[in-house]
C-alpha cells in the first residue's frame, strides 16, 4: 500500500459542481479533492456521474455551476486541449486511440504537446527537428519498455486486441507527463492476469513518477488493494468519502452499491 | 468612382429596386420558392438514401436524369404515358437492384467516403451508359403540364410552376405516410437509425435497400419529368441537380421536411440574389450562391436546420 | 528471396524513421530518380515528355496536396481545382505585373497566396465536418471559378479572355514557360519541383505535423484531448495543401498548356484530383503518384486498348464509354482495395519477402 509515500497537498479542488444534461442531472453539487501523488478511486453504480466527473475535471464539459481549481488556479470552463497542456492526461472507457496509425506513432502523439520545433525544420526533418523527434523517440521507448508492448510496437492498433489498446492508451497518456491521471475503468473487461499487470503498471507509475491517480473503477477488490483514498458517488451526488476501509463498511455505501454477503 | 458605384450597386440598388418593385420582388420569390420545390425533389431522393443506408449518394442528380432520359426515349418510341411510366419505374427498380447487389453490398463494412465515393464513381457510369443509349440530344419533354402564366392580384405565377409544387406536395404527403404508417416504413426508420440493430431484430437489410434505392429512383422520376418539362432532358440536368446538395446541408442530411425547407430557401434566394445583385456583379451569381448561402447557415447551425445534432460520445 | 530484409538490423532510431527503411527501397528509390532524371529526357519522345510526364507529375503535385488535406488530416474538400486556379491566375498577375522577377520565386508567391486564400476557406472547417464540409468546400469551389471568369482584372483586360503564359526562364536562357522553352527543360524544370515538394511533404507527415494531422483525421475528440489544438492544426493542414495545389495550378498552366483559364479548373478537376488519390492511397504520398499515373495513363489506354482487341468504338460513343469505364473502375477499386494502390504495392512487397515459397 501507501507506507512511506508523502501524499501531499490537493492539487485538484471541485467545489459544489453541477452538471445536467437537459432535463438529467449527471452531478448535483458534489465537491470533492484530489491530493498530490495519491490514487483516488471513484466508485460507484452505473449511471452515478462518474464519467462525467472525469470529463468535467478535463475540460470535456462545463458544468453549469461551481468552480475547478487545479494547481491553484479557479476556472470552471476549459477546453479540452487547455486541460492536457496544464497536465491532465486521460483514458476512456471505449478505448479512444487513433486507429489509423501504429502503437508507436500513437504513444508518439501524446509528446505532441512538448514538440515545438519550428516548422521549417520538420518539412527538412533534419536539425533541430530531427534531435528532438529522436529526443521524444528514446522517452516513448521507454514507456514503452515500462508496459511491456515491444514487439507491438509497429502495429496498427486498431488490429490489437482489446487488453492491449488499453495499455498502449495508457501509455500515451503517460507519454504526456501528466500530473494529473484520470483513467476511465482501465481494467473493465480484463482477466485476473491482465488486471494484475495494469494494477501493477498504475502503482509503478505512481511510485516512480509520483504522478497522482483518479481512477473509476467496479473491481473491488482492485480499488480497496491499490487506492489510497475513495469516493463514492450514486445518482450524481457523493455519498461517501474516505479511506478503502472507511468506504467499505460505510452504511450508505453498502446500500447503494456494494451489498451485504447473504448467508446460505 | 467605379468603386463608389459598385458599392452603391451592391448595398443601396437592390433594397431600392425592392422597395419600389414589392410585386416584382414576390413574383421574383414565388418563382424561386417554386424552382425549389423542383430542387427539393432531387434532395428528397437523397435524404431518403442517407436515412436508410448512410449512404450519400452523390449518383442521385445522375439517377434523375437517367430516369428522364428512359422515360423521354421510350415516348419518343411512341410508348404511351401511362406504360412509360410503369415501364421507367420498373427500370429504375432494377437498376436499384443491380446497385445494391454490385456496389452496396460489397461495400457494405467501409467507411462512408468510400461508398461515396463509389456513388460518384457510379454517377460517371450511369451518365456515360445513360448517353450511350438515348443519345446526347437534347429532348424535349411534354406530358400535358399546362405552361400557362397566370396573375394573382397583380403578381405573375406559372401555372406549371403551380403544378410542380402541387405534385411535389402528393409525393412528400405520399412518402410520410408510407414511412409512418406502413411497417415497411417502420423498418426503413429502424435501419436508418442502426443497422446492426436492425439486422439483429431480423430486418431484412439488403431487401430495404433495394425498396430505398427504387422509392429514390421513383423519387427521381418524377424530379425528372417535371425539371425535364421545363428545361427539356439534357446533359446539363446531372448539373443542377448538384444544386440539390446545398439544399441538403441547408436542410440537414436526414431529413425530410429540411430537404422541402431547404429547397425552398435556397431556390428563392437564389433567385433573388440573381436578380437584385447581378447587375452590379456581372451576373451568373447562381452559380455559386446557393453553396454560399448554405455555407453561412451551416456556421450557425452545423447539422443543417433540421438534422439531428451529432453528439459525440467518448 | 530478391526482397529480404533479414540481416538488415537497424541500430539506430533515425535508421528506423528513415523513409526508404529497407536497402532495396533506397536502391529502388535512387533508381528511379537516375531513370527520371536521365533516361527519360534522353529516350523520351516530345510527345511522351509533354503529354504524359508533365501532366503525371503536376498532377501528383496536386494530389499530394489534397491528399494532406484529405487524406492525412481527414478535411474531405471538393476544391481542389478552385485552389489550383487561384495559383494559375496569381502567378499571371504576379509576372506580369513584375517581369523581371524568376520565375521560381513567382511560384513560390503564388503558392503563399493561394495558402493564405486557402486557410480563408478552410475557416469553416472548424465547425463543419464530413460531408457537410464536402459541400461548403464546394461553395469555395465554385465561388473562385466565378471569380476568374467574371472579373476581367484577372486577365489583365484581355478582349479576347484568352490569356497565355509569357515566356520566362529560370536562369540564363533556360526557358520554362513560352514558346521558346523545349520540352526537356519544362519536364526538368517540374520533376525537381516535384521531386522537392514530395521530400518536404514526406518528412512533415512523418513527424509531428503529419502525427496531429493523423490524430485529428482518425479521432478529433481525442486529439484535443492530448494537447493538439484543432483550429491551428486544421488550418495547417488548409495552408500547406493549398500551397502545393496552387504550384500545382500554376505549372499546370504556365508550363503544361501555356495558357490560364479558369474552365480547366473546374469541378471536374477536383473530382479528379479526389479520384487520384483514392485510387492511389489515401494518406500516402507514394499513392499520390501512383494515382496520379493511373488517371494520366487510363484515357489512353482506353483509346489504344480497344483498337488492339479490335474491337471498333464509333468515334461519338468513345468519350461516354470513357466514363463508363472510368465509373466502373472506381467502383472496383473501392471493392477490391479501398486503400488504393500504395496498399497494393506494399502487399506486392509483401509477397516478394517470401518469393518464391509461399509460406
Amino acid at each position: 500500500m501507501s507506507g512511506g509515500k508523502r501524499i501531499g497537498e490537493p492539487i485538484l479542488e471541485i467545489r459544489s459542481i453541477s452538471l445536467s444534461f437537459g432535463g438529467v442531472r449527471a452531478l448535483a453539487e458534489v465537491s470533492l479533492e484530489i491530493r498530490a501523488h495519491e490514487v483516488l478511486a471513484i466508485i460507484g453504480p452505473n449511471g452515478a456521474g462518474k464519467t462525467s466527473m472525469l470529463n468535467v475535471i478535463n475540460g470535456f464539459y462545463h458544468p453549469q455551476e461551481g468552480t475547478i481549481t487545479f494547481k491553484g488556479r479557479a476556472r470552471r470552463q476549459m477546453r479540452p486541449h487547455e486541460a492536457a497542456a496544464q497536465g491532465i492526461a486521460r483514458t476512456f472507457q471505449n478505448v479512444a486511440l487513433f486507429r489509423g496509425m501504429t502503437t508507436l506513432d500513437n504513444i508518439m502523439t501524446g509528446r505532441l504537446l512538448k514538440m515545438r520545433r519550428n516548422f521549417l525544420w520538420q518539412a527538412l526533418h533534419w536539425g533541430p527537428a530531427l534531435t528532438e523527434e529522436l529526443e521524444h523517440r528514446a522517452f516513448v521507448e521507454h514507456i514503452i519498455d515500462f508496459l511491456e508492448i515491444e514487439a507491438i510496437r509497429k502495429t496498427p492498433v486498431g488490429q490489437l486486441p482489446y487488453g492491449l489498446q488499453k495499455r498502449v492508451e495508457l501509455g500515451r497518456a503517460l507519454a504526456m507527463e501528466p500530473e494529473l491521471l484520470l483513467l476511465d475503468e482501465p481494467m473493465a473487461g480484463m482477466n485476473v492476469e491482465e488486471k494484475e499487470d495494469m494494477s501493477r503498471f498504475i502503482l509503478d507509475v505512481n511510485d516512480e513518477f509520483g504522478t497522482t491517480i483518479a481512477l473509476i473503477e467496479h473491481d473491488m477488490g482492485v480499488v480497496m488493494d491499490i487506492s489510497d483514498r475513495v469516493v463514492v458517488l450514486d445518482y450524481g451526488c457523493k455519498i461517501a468519502d474516505g479511506t478503502p476501509d472507511d468506504v467499505r463498511a460505510d452504511a450508505a455505501v453498502i446500500d447503494a452499491y456494494l451489498g451485504v454477503a447473504h448467508d446460505a | 468612382m467605379e468603386f463608389l458605384d459598385f458599392l452603391q450597386a451592391l448595398f443601396v440598388t437592390p433594397f431600392t429596386m425592392m422597395w419600389q418593385n414589392p410585386e416584382f420582388l414576390l413574383e421574383v420569390v414565388i418563382g424561386g420558392l417554386l424552382t425549389g420545390v423542383m430542387y427539393s425533389l432531387v434532395a428528397l431522393g437523397f435524404v431518403l438514401i442517407y436515412k436508410a443506408s448512410g449512404v450519400f449518394n452523390f449518383a442521385q442528380g445522375t439517377m434523375v436524369l437517367f430516369a428522364a432520359l428512359t422515360f423521354v426515349g421510350l415516348l419518343e418510341h411512341g410508348v404511351p404515358v401511362w406504360a412509360t411510366f410503369i415501364l421507367t419505374v420498373l427500370v429504375m427498380i432494377l437498376l436499384a437492384f443491380i446497385i445494391e447487389r454490385l456496389v452496396l453490398r460489397p461495400l457494405v463494412n467501409q467507411e462512408p467516403i468510400i461508398l461515396f465515393m463509389a456513388t460518384i464513381g457510379l454517377s460517371y457510369l450511369l451518365d456515360g451508359f445513360g448517353e450511350i443509349a438515348w443519345g446526347g440530344d437534347v429532348h424535349a419533354l411534354d406530358i400535358g403540364i399546362p405552361k400557362e402564366p397566370l396573375v394573382f392580384g397583380g403578381v405573375l405565377v406559372n401555372e406549371f410552376d403551380l403544378c410542380a409544387a402541387a405534385i411535389c406536395g402528393v409525393l412528400v404527403t405520399a412518402l410520410a405516410v408510407f414511412f409512418q404508417k406502413t411497417s415497411i416504413g417502420r423498418a426503413l426508420r429502424a435501419v436508418a437509425d442502426d443497422h446492426q440493430a436492425a439486422l439483429s431484430v431480423g430486418i431484412p437489410l439488403k431487401t430495404i435497400w433495394v425498396i430505398v434505392w427504387s422509392v429514390a429512383g421513383i423519387v427521381g422520376l418524377v424530379a425528372g419529368i417535371l425539371w425535364g418539362s421545363n428545361l427539356g432532358v439534357q446533359f446539363s440536368l446531372s448539373l443542377v441537380a448538384l444544386k440539390a446538395l446545398p439544399v441538403l446541408i441547408l436542410g440537414g442530411l436526414t431529413s425530410v421536411p429540411g430537404a422541402i425547407v431547404g429547397g425552398l430557401i435556397v431556390g428563392s434566394g437564389e433567385k433573388v440574389a440573381e436578380v437584385f445583385w447581378g447587375p452590379a456583379t456581372g451576373g451568373a451569381i447562381e452559380d455559386w450562391f446557393a453553396y454560399a448561402l448554405a455555407l453561412v447557415f451551416l456556421l450557425f447551425r452545423p447539422q443543417g436546420l433540421f438534422g439531428e445534432r451529432i453528439i459525440e460520445r467518448v | 528471396m530478391l526482397y529480404r530484409e533479414t540481416g538488415q538490423f537497424k541500430t539506430s532510431y533515425v535508421a528506423d524513421q528513415a523513409i526508404f527503411p529497407i536497402r532495396q527501397d533506397r536502391y529502388l528509390a535512387a533508381a528511379a530518380l537516375v531513370l527520371a532524371y536521365v533516361a527519360v529526357p534522353i529516350l523520351g519522345t516530345e510527345y511522351w515528355l509533354l503529354t504524359i510526364m508533365i501532366p503525371f507529375l503536376v498532377f501528383t503535385l496536386a494530389a499530394i496536396g489534397l491528399n494532406i488535406l484529405t487524406g492525412y488530416a481527414g478535411q474531405l474538400s471538393l476544391g481542389t481545382g478552385g485552389f489550383m486556379a487561384v495559383g494559375a491566375f496569381a502567378t499571371y498577375k504576379i509576372t506580369t505585373s513584375f517581369p523581371g522577377l524568376n520565375i521560381v520565386v513567382v511560384f513560390v508567391l503564388a503558392g503563399i497566396i493561394t495558402a493564405l486564400v486557402g486557410v480563408m476557406f478552410g475557416w469553416p472547417s472548424l465547425r463543419i465536418k464530413g460531408f457537410y464540409l464536402a459541400v461548403a468546400t464546394l461553395a469555395s469551389q465554385f465561388f473562385l471559378i466565378w471569380m476568374f471568369n467574371k472579373f476581367p482584372w484577372f486577365n489583365n483586360y484581355t478582349a479576347s479572355g484568352v490569356i497565355s503564359a509569357p515566356p520566362r526562364a529560370v536562369f540564363g536562357h533556360f526557358f520554362v514557360t513560352g514558346a521558346e522553352a523545349n520540352p526537356v527543360n519544362k519536364y526538368l524544370f517540374v520533376l525537381t519541383v516535384v521531386v522537392v515538394m514530395a521530400f518536404i511533404a514526406k518528412n512533415l507527415v512523418r513527424g509531428r505535423v503529419g502525427r496531429s494531422w493523423m490524430a485529428m483525421r482518425d479521432m478529433d475528440i481525442a486529439a484535443e484531448i492530448i494537447g493538439i489544438r484543432p483550429l491551428q492544426t486544421k488550418l495547417l493542414a488548409f495552408a500547406i495543401s493549398s500551397f502545393y495545389c496552387g504550384i500545382s495550378g500554376a505549372m499546370w498552366a504556365f508550363i503544361y498548356t501555356g495558357g490560364v483559364e479558369a474552365l480547366a479548373f473546374d469541378i471536374d478537376r477536383s473530382f479528379q484530383i479526389l479520384f487520384m488519390i483514392i485510387i492511389g492511397g489515401l494518406g500516402s504520398i507514394l499513392g499520390s503518384f501512383l494515382g496520379a499515373a493511373f488517371i494520366v495513363l487510363l484515357p489512353i489506354w482506353l483509346e489504344n486498348v480497344p483498337r488492339l482487341l479490335g474491337v471498333n468504338i464509333p468515334v461519338n460513343y468513345i468519350s461516354n464509354t470513357q466514363s463508363m469505364v472510368f465509373g466502373a473502375l472506381i467502383v472496383f477499386f473501392l471493392i477490391v482495395e479501398p486503400r488504393g494502390l500504395a496498399r497494393l504495392w506494399q502487399i506486392g512487397k509483401e509477397k516478394l519477402r517470401m518469393w518464391p515459397f509461399p509460406y
